[in-house]
């Protein structure tokens, strides 16, 4: 299973990539292995403004419908459309083209988790 | 293990195209009417193409459905142990029971000194859902559980208003909960917070503690839980909600475990739908008609929907009026034909044997779980009520996960048991075999499972990545069918 480094983690098994004020957002390798085969992604509006842990888009896979909750607070201002043809690439390729959101940050955030300590949170 | 004859073992099975592969033009069995009418008022909606009804003999047609009909499983081909379901036997008594003219025949709208037979057996089914229940205010009028659960959800929110405490809105919801329950609160205009299950598979009491404030509308839960757990800490859960003045709604579906042993009412239940197609063995899908009558306490019964079917002395009313009801959530008084076969049902037990449906129910969960746990791993160790969860975490050391398991038991001329819920539980494989089913059953299900299991320990688990092998349909691919669905049948 794939953790990258640079990236930090929740215990909702989201992924967050952090670049000045904007939080690149999406679910983790274990989640997308967990869900199985995704087979739907309902990405949130740009401009929608969205307070840390809050839902704000649902990967639908062949098991469950899943709420994905916003790591970060702050303003929606990039969707990954590429997901609403191709929502296979979340499974695919978690960390790279199956990114989710963009959020432009205002300042909370849910507690996020480095490598080491998603990774101890995953064997827990 | 002695030699099995398993009834999936294969025979004559027709493969079926579809209507419109099968037809030849022109060669319709039907002979249509000509058209008497010279003008429309469809205006912009008359069709413009001719309609391609397909064309077939009276015997291709028959053909078709009867061909089509035999790729059916239904319990009554064999055993069906979808757990959360109770996939329960049908009595065939039930149906001619609601076969009898006066009941098949009756209309909604006759007089209703004409109906008094029917309105009796309805009034009589409300008073044991009630008695049953523990929650005496009935009404039959919700056309299915989930139907039931947002009429719970209107009367708990109407009873909040009616006292001026507008602000109750948030409904929690146990993360074990059937999907159906955060649904029909939100379309009763609420929203929810999810409650995350203790380590035991039950209710984490300070997680709900700390969710209780006074926004809080209700608490939805499920007793026994999907997990097949009894909420052992019910009393005091029902407590903690009403501190906080806020409700507590009963989903029903798991009611077999109960029913006639104990009560939701009694638990401090104050709302609770029924499944009749579940405890009380009303026919399971085909997309209805189904019933999900909800019983509820003197606090909510002022929002009961109308029309409800009211005793005067002698006689049976249908009652429309009701200063705070909720009014009208189905079109009649119920879906009569439904509501009398479990009528017919909770009367050949009567007051007094009722209560081995659930005995019965329990100890075939148990006598499975008993002899499946060596072999599978159990996430929440112990006694079971209606239904045993186990999971695939022993066999995914094989590389086989609970799909294979399922679709091998095809194989093995059964129904799969549910699986991949309840969703906080990995790889679950939930099993409800209900009262109906001999133990002789329950141990070729059982010997399919340990068959299962010792296949994926021999490491040639082929046959269990190939499954199913027996039927028409081998393995579907249902991630194309979810993302890729072709729903029409190009006509050119």
């Amino acid at each position: 299973m794939s953790i990258p480094a640079d990236l930090k983690y929740t215990q909702e098994h989201e992924w967050v990539r952090i670049e000045d004020d904007v939080a690149t957002c999406g679910i983790s390798d274990h989640a997308q292995e967990a869900l199985g085969d995704i087979v739907f992604v309902e990405l949130p509006e740009i401009g929608r403004v969205v307070a840390a842990g809050e839902a704000y888009a649902v990967v639908e896979s062949v098991k469950a419908v899943s709420d994905v909750y916003a790591s970060v607070a702050g303003e929606v201002i990039e969707i990954n459309e590429a997901l609403e043809s191709e929502p296979e690439k979340v499974n695919t390729d978690p960390y790279g083209g199956g990114w989710i959101a963009k959020i432009k940050m205002s300042g909370d955030t849910v507690e996020l988790l480095d490598e080491a300590a998603y990774t101890t949170f995953l064997e827990e | 293990m002695s030699a099995h004859t398993y009834s999936a073992a294969s025979g004559l099975q027709h493969e079926e195209p579809l209507l419109f592969e099968h037809a030849h033009e022109a060669a319709t069995s039907i002979s249509l009417p000509g058209i008497d009418a010279d003008t429309t008022h469809l205006k912009d909606f008359e069709r413009r193409n001719e309609a391609k009804i397909p064309g077939l003999s009276e015997p291709e047609a028959v053909r078709h459905f009867v061909r089509l009909s035999q790729w059916n499983h239904g319990i009554e081909t064999g055993f069906y142990p979808l757990g959360s379901c109770t996939m329960k036997y049908n009595p065939r008594v039930n149906e001619q029971v609601v076969r009898l003219p006066g009941l098949a025949h009756a209309h909604p709208d006759q007089p209703q000194d004409s109906l008094q037979g029917l309105l009796a057996l309805l009034h009589e089914l409300q008073t044991w859902l009630g008695e049953i229940s523990g929650l005496p205010h009935v009404t039959l009028q919700p056309a299915a559980g989930a139907h039931g659960e947002l009429a719970g959800m209107m009367m708990i929110r109407a009873y909040h208003d009616a006292r001026g405490d507008v602000k109750r809105r948030k409904v929690l919801v146990p993360d074990s909960a059937h999907g159906t329950n955060p649904a029909s609160a939100v379309l009763a205009g609420l929203h929810t917070v999810e409650i995350k299950s203790a380590a035991n598979g039950r209710i984490d009491l300070a997680a709900l503690k700390a969710n209780l404030d006074d926004e809080t509308a209700a608490l939805m839960l499920t007793n026994p839980n999907t997990t097949g757990m009894f909420e052992s800490d019910i009393r005091e859960i029902c407590e903690l909600v009403h501190q906080a003045g806020g409700l507590v709604y009963g989903d029903g579906a798991n009611l077999n475990a109960l029913v006639g042993i104990a009560r939701p009412g009694d638990m401090g239940i104050d709302c609770l739908h029924i499944n009749v197609h579940k405890t009380f063995s009303t026919p399971h899908g085909g997309g209805g008609p189904g019933a999900g009558p909800v019983a509820v306490n003197d606090l909510l019964a002022p929002f009961l929907p109308v029309p409800r079917i009211e005793k005067h002395e002698d006689n049976y009313q249908i009652v429309h009026t009701g200063e705070q009801s909720i009014g009208a959530v189905f079109g009649s008084i119920g879906q009569t034909g439904v509501l009398l076969r479990a009528t017919a049902y909770i009367a050949a037990f009567g007051r007094n044997h009722l209560h081995k449906i659930a005995e019965d129910a329990v100890l075939n969960a148990n006598y499975v779980l008993a002899r499946l746990k060596e072999a599978y791993h159990v996430p929440f160790p112990g006694l079971c009520k209606h239904e045993c969860l186990l999971t695939d975490a022993y066999q995914e050391r094989h590389g086989v996960k609970t799909l294979d398991i399922a679709k091998r038991l095809i194989d093995l001329g059964m129904h799969p048991m549910t699986v991949y819920f309840p969703l906080i539980v990995h790889g679950a494989m939930l099993i409800e075999p209900t009262e109906t089913e001999a133990k002789e059953t329950l141990d070729s299900f059982c010997d399919a499972m340990l068959e299962i299991a010792a296949q994926c320990e021999t490491g040639d688990t082929s046959e269990l990545h190939d499954a199913p092998r027996r039927p028409i349909r081998r393995r579907m691919d249902e991630t194309q069918a979810a993302r890729s669905p072709v729903l029409v049948w190009p006509q050119d």
